[in-house]
């Protein structure tokens, strides 16, 4: 097999998630992309989702982010976002409750620039909270 | 001479009670300095790849941003001063606002008109005080600034900067922050973030080594327009959280300097206490013994 992809997730303020991964699979904006090793250099936008690392012990690991940029280069892949959460940080009730708090402000039209990432993020923590829950199922 | 005594006590006191003030204020800044960096670090792995991408699209592309082309002659520049909020940190936001009107100076110098932008309640005050014209302000994040306090800034700084100038828009934009160098070194700073020089070329291509082909989805165009703001919105926040790490260092500092003057004061008012006390009762025994050869001179 070849050599496992270097995976970086990092948020403005933080690095979320750093390891060896397989494959990553994130949503650009033109749809789902499956990153393997070897893929050719790449540049890509990202839309709020949730997005797969699967890594090089076969396991899993979800981590919703609020859009951002995904960078490929000579077997490095790097996620970059304003807003992230790894799946091990986020509660179903937690994030419904942000969902819905922005919702809220989203519909009386008060939503500021910061409030419409952070409700990208909560959008993207409920498709985290789903995907997590399919691979349990399996 | 009691009276003078009893002062020198209570300024001993005052200076005392002066003492364990600046001595908590310099503990906890010092527990802060700690923090304030660890918040420096971590905002790194996102400039760094961040900065690697952009110059990867300036390096593989040829597209074209406003945020990038400079204008030939600029007419107006906006300048964001980054200072404290709170005083009692030293010379720290005194020497941004000092150079930040050595750049003022200079653009005026090259005819450009200058719009302020400050961020810290220090600052605001110098330049409210001087009347001089605000056009935004912030405050109550100079100690720990979140990415969401830049972003609100750098979203003020883009539109402002994407306006046309004739509409009251700015050709560049400045920075005046503190940058963190080591414990004991902060430096006041200037970094010119608008138009952006992209730093081009990751590393320079051996000869015979193939160009990486780069592909940008949707395309180069879009995958820009969408990755300078960000750019800008991080190279704001690197800043407020570099001046942040300094002013909690300059604080720090200027506590210790207060505490180890305030303990030399201590010192030397407790000399003079005692030689004060010692005087006074130096001079009752006196007059004890002058009354006592009195009374037996006149048995």
């Amino acid at each position: 097999m070849a050599d496992p992809l270097q995976v970086e997730v990092v948020a403005a303020d933080r690095l979320v998630w750093e390891g060896e991964a397989t494959n990553v699979i994130v949503r650009t904006t033109e749809g789902d992309i499956g990153i393997l090793p070897r893929h050719e250099a790449l540049l890509a936008g990202l839309v709020p989702s949730a997005c797969e690392i699967v890594t090089t012990d076969g396991s899993r690991q979800v981590v919703a982010i609020d859009g951002g940029f995904l960078a490929v280069n000579e077997n490095r892949v790097s996620i970059m976002t304003q807003f992230a959460s790894l799946s091990e940080e986020v509660t179903p009730e937690q994030a419904q409750r942000e969902l819905d708090r922005f919702e809220r402000l989203k519909e009386a039209g008060e939503m500021t620039e910061d409030d419409l990432h952070r409700y990208h993020l909560a959008t993207a923590q409920m498709k985290l909270i789903a995907k997590e829950n399919g691979i349990r199922a399996h | 001479m009691a009276s003078s005594l009893r002062e020198i006590r209570e300024r001993r006191r005052s200076v005392q009670a002066t003492k364990k003030i600046t001595r908590a204020m310099e503990l906890i800044a010092s527990s802060r300095i700690v923090k304030a960096q660890a918040a420096a670090n971590a905002a790194v792995p996102y400039t760094r790849e961040l900065t690697r991408a952009l110059s990867a699209v300036a390096t593989y592309s040829d597209a074209e941003h406003p945020l990038t082309t400079s204008v030939d002659n600029p007419t107006r520049a906006a300048v964001l001063v980054i200072t404290s909020d709170r005083g009692l940190a030293g010379a720290y936001s005194a020497s941004a606002i000092k150079t930040a009107e050595q750049l003022i100076t200079r653009l005026r110098e090259r005819g450009v008109e200058v719009e302020l932008y400050l961020a810290g309640r220090k600052g605001i005050g110098y330049f409210t005080f001087r009347k001089r014209a605000i056009a935004q302000a912030w405050d109550g994040f100079s100690e720990s600034p979140s990415y969401a306090n830049a972003r609100e800034i750098a979203d003020a700084l883009l539109a402002k900067f994407l306006q046309p100038t004739e509409e009251g828009g700015v050709d560049e934009l400045h920075i005046v922050g503190t940058r963190f160098k080591s414990m004991l070194v902060q430096q006041p700073s200037v970094l010119r973030l608008l138009p952006i020089e992209i730093v081009q070329g990751v590393h320079a291509l051996e000869p015979g080594e193939i160009v990486p082909h780069y592909t940008f989805e949707p395309d180069p165009q879009t995958v820009l327009d969408q990755l300078l703001p960000l750019y800008v919105a991080n190279r704001v926040h690197f800043m407020l959280l570099q001046s942040a790490a300094s002013e909690v260092a300059s604080r720090q500092r200027a506590m210790k300097a207060a505490t180890d003057n305030a303990q030399q004061l201590i010192e030397g008012l407790t000399r003079d206490e005692n030689q004060a006390r010692q005087a006074q009762i130096t001079q009752e025994i006196s007059e004890i013994v002058g009354g006592a050869d009195a009374l037996n001179q006149s048995a």
